[in-house]
């Protein structure tokens, strides 16, 4: 029975040079590390990382490919908080729609 | 759960997705599927990644092993030197003595 | 429960609110979504932005200073060096630094072994040791690659491997993690374990490069 790869197992594909960089990370993305660590600390206990990595194993390939890694962290966490019902998606919606008027953007 | 494995041994890595119809989390990358190796060591016993990715409390604990496989026994026509090596961790529920 | 806020961060807040976090007016509509998500969970009482706050301080302490330490430490001490060897994590705790509970594999770079480490299905990598992962390690080109054609991968970092010697990769699929010993500069003979842990790249500690 012929399996196709899930996306994020590349061991063996050829994704060109390597991009040589160390990169840095800008203070959201820095916070979303912090969620995590908070979040799978035993005085909180509400994440694993196996949890974590089985929501970005199922965000989709468009959105795994075109996320920055820690954008996946953020999506994989939403998701699964929401799944565990720590909030709810309006919830969620709610404060996305009150930062974005905050920050000037469209809704 | 027992560890069945010793150093040394001769093991194949099955495929349970193929075989089993296994779906869901799983840490056994498809590259070293179907392929044999031998046991570089038992690491211990460690929760089950299949399950703790869905909440689980990854119980049984799961036998964990580091696998040696030579890269020439892994890739079609490796490119580099004929002693090179990959070793990675596979849990014993994917591993039959090979 | 909704907070009406104006688009002025410098009217009042209650006495019982929790410190005003320092403003990202960031953009992307995952930045939202992550700035979001995080302070739904802060008004639900799943943690404070102190605590956020005390993560980011921690994480700014983190580097590569402490895995070239007990490197350092095992070119000078053999029996440092055998129990490292032994059990990484234990001899980590030997010099103070804390593992979290992590089982760590240090890998000893030789004559005749080149050991270099990925993880190919995400980019697990010792934190606590080396600090945060360069953003090559977690990308699909490198975890793509490595496992396949390490030489020439290694190649590309300016890492050249004989064909005498056996490159050997280490992928971090499980709970093991991995830090690379690599081998002593040959020219470094009565330094102090300072002067050394001060040649150790981390670059040398995944084992992309030799020093």
């Amino acid at each position: 029975m012929k399996i196709d790869k899930a996306y994020h197992d590349v061991g063996g594909d050829d994704f060109g040079p390597v991009p040589i960089d160390d990169g840095s990370y800008q203070l959201w993305e820095r916070r979303v590390d912090a969620m995590m660590r908070l979040l799978s600390s035993p005085a909180v206990g509400l994440m694993r990382v196996d949890e974590l990595r089985r929501g970005i194993e199922t965000l989709g390939e468009a959105t795994y490919n075109a996320e920055p890694y820690y954008g996946k962290w953020a999506r994989s966490l939403a998701k699964i908080m929401i799944e565990k019902g720590v909030l709810s998606q309006a919830d969620l919606d709610a404060k996305i729609a009150e930062l974005r008027a905050e920050r000037g953007l469209t809704p | 759960m027992q560890a069945i494995f010793g150093p040394g041994d001769r093991v194949q890595v099955m495929d349970l997705e193929a075989e089993q119809g296994l779906t869901g989390h799983m840490r056994a990358p498809v590259y070293c599927r179907g392929k044999t190796g031998e046991i570089e060591r038992f690491c211990g016993a460690f929760g089950n990644p299949e399950t703790l990715a869905y909440g689980g409390d990854g119980t049984p604990a799961q036998p964990l092993y580091r696998v040696r496989f030579k890269q020439a026994d892994v890739w079609p026509g490796y490119a580099g030197a004929a002693n090179d090596c990959i070793e990675i961790e596979v849990y014993q529920h994917w591993l039959k003595a090979g | 429960m909704s907070h009406a806020h104006s688009h002025d961060h410098h009217h009042d807040h209650d006495h019982d609110h929790a410190p005003i976090e320092a403003e990202d007016t960031s953009s992307s509509d995952t930045a939202i979504l992550a700035d979001a998500l995080r302070m739904v969970l802060i008004e639900k009482g799943i943690f404070t932005a102190a605590e956020v706050q005390d993560q980011l301080t921690l994480m700014e302490g983190r580097s590569d200073r402490n895995g070239a330490a007990m490197i350092a430490r095992a070119w000078v001490d053999a029996d440092y060096r055998d129990a490292l060897l032994a059990d990484g994590a234990a001899a980590a705790q030997a010099l103070g630094y804390d593992t979290k509970g992590t089982p760590l594999i240090v890998l000893e770079n030789t004559a005749k072994v080149h050991n270099v480490v990925v993880c190919t299905l995400c980019s697990c990598y010792p934190v606590t040791l080396l600090g945060p992962s360069p953003e090559w390690y977690k990308s699909k080109a490198y975890r793509g690659r490595v496992v396949r054609d390490p030489r020439s991968v290694l190649r590309e970092f300016g890492t050249e491997i004989g064909p005498d010697r056996e490159v050997r990769v280490h992928d971090s699929t499980a709970d093991m993690r991995y830090m690379i010993m690599p081998k002593r500069p040959k020219d470094s003979a009565g330094m102090t374990e300072d002067a050394l842990a001060g040649l150790i790249t981390r670059n040398g500690l995944i084992g992309v490069a030799e020093l």
